[in-house]
């Protein structure tokens, strides 16, 4: 079907800042809209695998209510009409939510998400669950249950991970908007190997209230979205305060859209001699440079060197956060068991499993491989005798982590880095080596384990095509600064990389 | 701290899982590497450091102790796997 032309622009091409401007006057409907997104699922799914699943009934249903809303002459919330689509790792009633994994196949989550239930009050159709690495536990969405989602810019490449799903469909104009978690840098590497923009929060900024745990002193919801304003937008409706989740934070949301102008002058920007050593694609270093050598034009000023000394070498903060989230795993995932919901194994043909065989066949058979290595890490680093070594050790380095960002930020606004030491790699390259898929996560991992906010925004495309992403990273609850640094770095780009078009 | 394959099993038994012989020795190389890894944590001096378990700026965040209803109790009990008469049904734990 051909995507339907508005001034040469197909509608799922739009941002959701356009959307809702011509939703809201009544030029465009979201029904029209929704279904443009529609149409390009079904035309691009059979190639990327983005989405686990579409529910295309009640995306129109929503939409068409909401158009219904409009022309009664009701206002509509902040996303009018706007499409988006939900990472698999966020419970939204009545429809599968499968964290990738065969152990939630079936699970129907009888309840929503802060976030769902935010999204539903500012007027966003929910168009679909994404892909993802199996319980976010992966930096390539091949280790999901339903098989690897492929890059848009290159199908026989990993679109990142664990959000891949959410960033492929934005990237691919599946949707408009996305929501992923982002627990180790799983919102904006995937975000950076697809070209789109990726924001993960502030630890605390946004309700983890019907996320499905995985390492929950790191895990934040975050918004994918074609561009800085629509990430502002989307941040700014699920941010804020939850007594459902007893980590949120009790600090006032800022206007972050109001706000957001790319005015850097006299911004500080940082930039940690760390982040450049060795291991580190050319391509992209050059990139880094660059943007910082255009925010310096737009009147920003570079404070270089820094050091993050612990913060930003890879020996400590790879396996700082490996224990740590693995830890955090095998606690967090005991809960699948084969009773209460979830995959049961059905045990002997005789029926005579007892219940500890019924717990290990269910977990053993429900849970995949990557899954698995990381409850047995976790395990392992937290059972008597190596908790010390490992897991209490890995907690100091924490510190001595978020030390090195506070040191940093006494001297800088923001700090610009990669997002990932290279571009999209080819499915397949990584799997088999556990330790060096672990190794992507070298410039993202530190900012989970010290709870700030970072950015990836596309800041160039490599000889190859790829798109390339730098990241931005601010002191915790200073998404304001991320963004209006992130907004100049898409001003000061000479043309917007543009993802796949339909 | 090499870990053998004796360690992986009773990891494993811990962990509630099971593996064939041939993913015993996998993991066991895996995991070997990995905390191999993870074991360059000790070249930093961390003596007289605090650890961190959570960053949020929140402690105690109390809230009334009222019950309430879950709205969805039947959605709730359509996802297990076996329920009799309102009960969760396991294999026997006791003969």
């Amino acid at each position: 079907m051909t995507p339907l032309l508005v001034s040469d622009v197909a509608l799922n091409e739009l941002t959701a800042c356009d959307v809702i401007q011509r939703v809201r006057s009544g030029e465009t409907s979201s029904v029209e809209v929704t279904q443009s997104v529609l149409d390009r699922i079904e035309s691009a799914e059979p190639t990327l695998n983005a989405f686990v699943s579409v529910d295309v009934e009640r995306a129109l249903a929503r939409a068409e209510s909401i158009d219904k809303r409009r022309s009664r002459g009701e206002e509509l919330g902040d996303l009018a009409g706007v499409p988006i689509a939900v990472k698999d790792v966020i419970c939204v009633r009545g429809g599968r939510t499968t964290c990738g994994s065969r152990i939630l196949e079936h699970y129907v989550a009888p309840y929503d998400a802060t976030v769902i239930e935010r999204l539903h009050q500012a007027d966003a159709v929910l168009v679909g669950k994404t892909n993802m690495d199996e319980f976010a536990m992966g930096s390539s969405c091949e280790n999901s249950f339903f098989g690897p989602t492929r890059n848009p810019a290159d199908p026989d490449r990993v679109p990142g991970g664990s959000s891949g799903g959410s960033a492929a469909a934005v990237a691919a104009h599946e949707t408009i908007l996305a929501l992923g978690s982002d627990t180790g840098g799983s919102v904006r590497q995937p975000a950076g190997y697809c070209g789109v923009v990726g924001l993960k929060p502030t630890y605390g900024r946004v309700s983890r209230y019907g996320l499905v745990a995985f390492a929950s002193s790191l895990d934040q919801i975050g918004p994918v979205a074609k561009d800085v304003a629509d990430a502002a937008l989307l941040l700014s409706v699920i941010a804020g305060h939850d007594s459902r989740d007893a980590t949120s934070v009790d600090e006032a949301v800022p206007d972050y859209p109001q706000k957001l102008t790319g005015e850097v002058e006299g911004l500080k920007v940082g930039l940690a001699e760390e982040h450049f050593g060795a291991g580190l694609d050319e391509e992209i270093r050059s990139a880094v440079e660059e943007t910082a050598r255009r925010l310096e034009e737009q009147g920003a000023e570079i404070v270089s060197p820094l050091s993050l000394e612990v913060a930003a070498n890879p020996d400590y903060c790879i396996g700082a956060y490996y224990i740590i989230a693995t830890a955090e795993a095998s606690a967090n995932l005991s809960r699948y068991d084969g009773v209460k919901f979830g995959f049961r194994h059905r045990g002997r043909s005789d029926g005579r499993a007892d219940l500890l065989e019924m717990y290990r066949q269910s977990r053993s058979s429900g849970f995949g491989a990557e899954v698995k290595r990381r409850i047995m890490l976790g395990t392992y680093v937290l059972s008597a005798g190596y908790y010390e070594a490992y897991y209490l050790e890995a907690q100091k380095v924490r510190t001595l982590i978020r030390r090195d960002f506070e040191k940093a930020f006494a001297r800088c606004d923001v700090l610009l880095s990669p997002v990932a030491p290279t571009t999209a790699f080819p499915i397949g390259e990584q799997i088999d080596d556990p330790l060096q898929m672990y190794l992507n996560d070298v410039y993202t991992v530190s900012v989970n384990l010290a709870g700030i906010p970072g950015i990836s925004v596309p800041a160039a495309t490599s000889s190859e095509g790829l798109p390339i992403g730098v990241q931005l990273l601010a002191a915790p609850f200073r998404e304001e600064a991320l963004l209006q640094a992130a907004r100049a770095v898409e001003l000061g780009l000479p043309s917007i990389p543009t993802p796949m078009r339909s | 701290m090499a870990v053998t394959v004796e360690d992986v099993k009773r990891i494993a038994a811990l962990a509630r899982l099971e593996f064939t012989a041939d993913e015993e020795e996998r993991l066991t190389g895996e995991l070997n590497s990995i905390l191999h890894y993870m074991e360059k944590l000790n070249g930093l001096d961390t003596d007289g450091v605090e650890p961190t378990s959570h960053v949020a700026p929140v402690a105690n965040a109390f809230r009334e102790d009222e019950p309430e209803e879950f709205a969805h109790v039947e959605e709730l009990r359509a996802q297990a796997p076996e329920m009799v008469e309102g009960y969760y049904k396991v294999p026997r734990i006791i003969e």
